[in-house]
C-alpha cells in the first residue's frame, strides 16, 4: 500500500509547487514603498521646464503616478487605458517621463493624447531609482496623506482600472 | 577528444559575462568595495544577473548610484540599505534569512534529508529481503542444484 501512497504523495506535492510556479509572476517584485510616504523629488515639468513639481504639492489629494517614456512600447499599449482613466477624473494623474527625450515625449503626447495633469522629467533616471522603478510602465497610487497605497508593474489594462484602480481611488477619496 | 575539450572551454567562458563599465574609483580599496557591491546586487530587469554582469540600462544606473555613494563616503551597508529601501530584499543576490525566505534556505536541506532517509529506507528493505531468501531449505536446494550442474559438466567432458 505504502508503495503506491508515497509516489502519489510526491506527485501531488510536485504538482502543487508547479501549479504555484505557473501562477507566480516573477516580473512583479513587491515594492517596499507600500504604506510609506511617497519618495520626495522636485522635478521640472515636461511642458514648462521652468516650473517644478514635487509630491508635497499634492498633499490632500489622491493622485496616480504613472511612469512612462516615448521609447517604451508597453506604454503605447497602455496609453488608451490611461486616457480613459483620466476622462473619469477620479484622481489627479501625474506622469513621470522616464529617461526620455523631451521633444519626443511632447510629440508622443500630442499624437496619442495627454492624460496627465502634469508630467515631470526624469532625464537620468534618479527619481526612478528613488521610487524603485525597474521597468516602464509602472503606476503608483497615493492617498491624501501622500502615502503610497498601491503599485502596479507593467501596463495597466481596462480590467485593472475597473477592478483595482477605480475602487481603490474611490476608497481613498472617502478617507480624510 | 580535443574538440570536446575545446567545446567545454567555449561553454565555460561563455558563462562569464561582464558589463561595460567605465567607473573607476581613485582608491583601490574603494574600487574593490564598488565591485563587491555590484556583484551582490541583482539587476531587476534581467533578474538572473547581478548589476556587475548586466548591460541593462537600469543596471548601469544602479552602478552609477553605487559609484556616487562611494564617492560621497557612504559605507557598503549604507548603500545596501539604500537599495533594499527602494527595491526590497529581491535586489540582494543573497537573500537574508527571514521567516519569509525560510523555505528558500531550508528547502534544499529538507530535500537532502528526505533523499537520505529514502536511500536508508530502501537499503534496509533490500537487506531484509536478502536475508529472508537464505533460509535453510532453499540453501540446501541450491547446493543440490550446483552439484548437479558440476556433475553434468563432467559428463559433458566425456563426450
Amino acid at each position: 500500500m505504502l508503495k503506491y501512497i508515497i509516489p502519489l504523495a510526491l506527485f501531488i506535492v510536485l504538482a502543487v509547487f508547479l501549479a504555484l510556479g505557473l501562477k507566480g509572476k516573477p516580473g512583479e517584485i513587491p515594492s517596499p514603498l507600500l504604506n510609506k510616504p511617497a519618495p520626495a523629488f522636485s522635478a521640472p515639468k515636461l511642458n514648462a521646464p521652468n516650473e517644478k513639481l514635487s509630491p508635497a504639492d499634492l498633499k490632500g489629494k489622491v493622485w496616480l503616478f504613472n511612469v512612462w517614456a516615448s521609447w517604451c512600447v508597453s506604454c503605447r499599449a497602455e496609453h488608451p487605458v490611461i486616457n480613459q482613466l483620466a476622462q473619469q477624473q477620479a484622481a489627479i494623474i501625474v506622469g513621470l517621463n522616464y529617461k526620455d527625450d523631451p521633444d519626443a515625449a511632447k510629440k508622443w503626447l500630442e499624437t496619442l493624447g495627454n492624460p496627465y495633469n502634469d508630467s515631470v522629467m526624469d532625464a537620468d533616471g534618479r527619481i526612478g531609482i528613488d521610487w524603485g522603478v525597474y521597468g516602464v510602465p509602472e503606476t503608483f497610487v497615493m492617498d491624501k496623506q501622500g502615502i503610497v497605497r498601491y503599485k502596479h508593474t507593467g501596463p495597466v489594462t481596462e480590467e485593472d482600472v475597473q477592478n483595482i484602480f477605480l475602487p481603490l481611488v474611490a476608497k481613498l477619496q472617502a478617507e480624510l | 577528444m580535443i574538440k570536446l575539450w575545446f567545446f567545454a572551454f567555449i561553454l565555460l567562458i561563455a558563462t562569464q559575462g561582464f558589463a561595460i563599465d567605465d567607473h573607476q574609483l581613485a582608491d583601490p580599496e574603494q574600487q574593490k568595495t564598488y565591485e563587491l557591491i555590484n556583484s551582490e546586487l541583482r539587476c531587476l530587469v534581467c533578474q538572473n544577473q547581478t548589476i556587475a554582469d548586466s548591460n541593462a540600462e537600469l543596471a548601469g544606473d544602479l552602478r552609477r548610484q553605487v559609484f556616487e555613494m562611494l564617492q560621497q563616503g557612504k559605507s557598503k551597508d549604507e548603500i545596501i540599505q539604500f537599495m533594499t529601501d527602494r527595491y526590497g530584499d529581491f535586489v540582494l543576490y543573497n537573500p537574508p534569512l527571514k521567516t519569509k525566505t525560510a523555505l528558500l534556505w531550508l528547502g534544499p536541506i529538507a530535500f537532502l534529508l528526505t533523499g537520505f532517509t529514502m536511500i536508508f529506507w530502501f537499503i534496509r528493505r533490500k537487506k531484509q529481503a536478502a536475508v529472508t531468501v537464505f533460509d535453510k531449505g532453499k540453501q540446501e536446494k541450491m547446493r543440490q542444484l550446483l552439484e548437479d550442474t558440476e556433475s553434468s559438466v563432467e559428463d559433458g567432458d566425456k563426450l
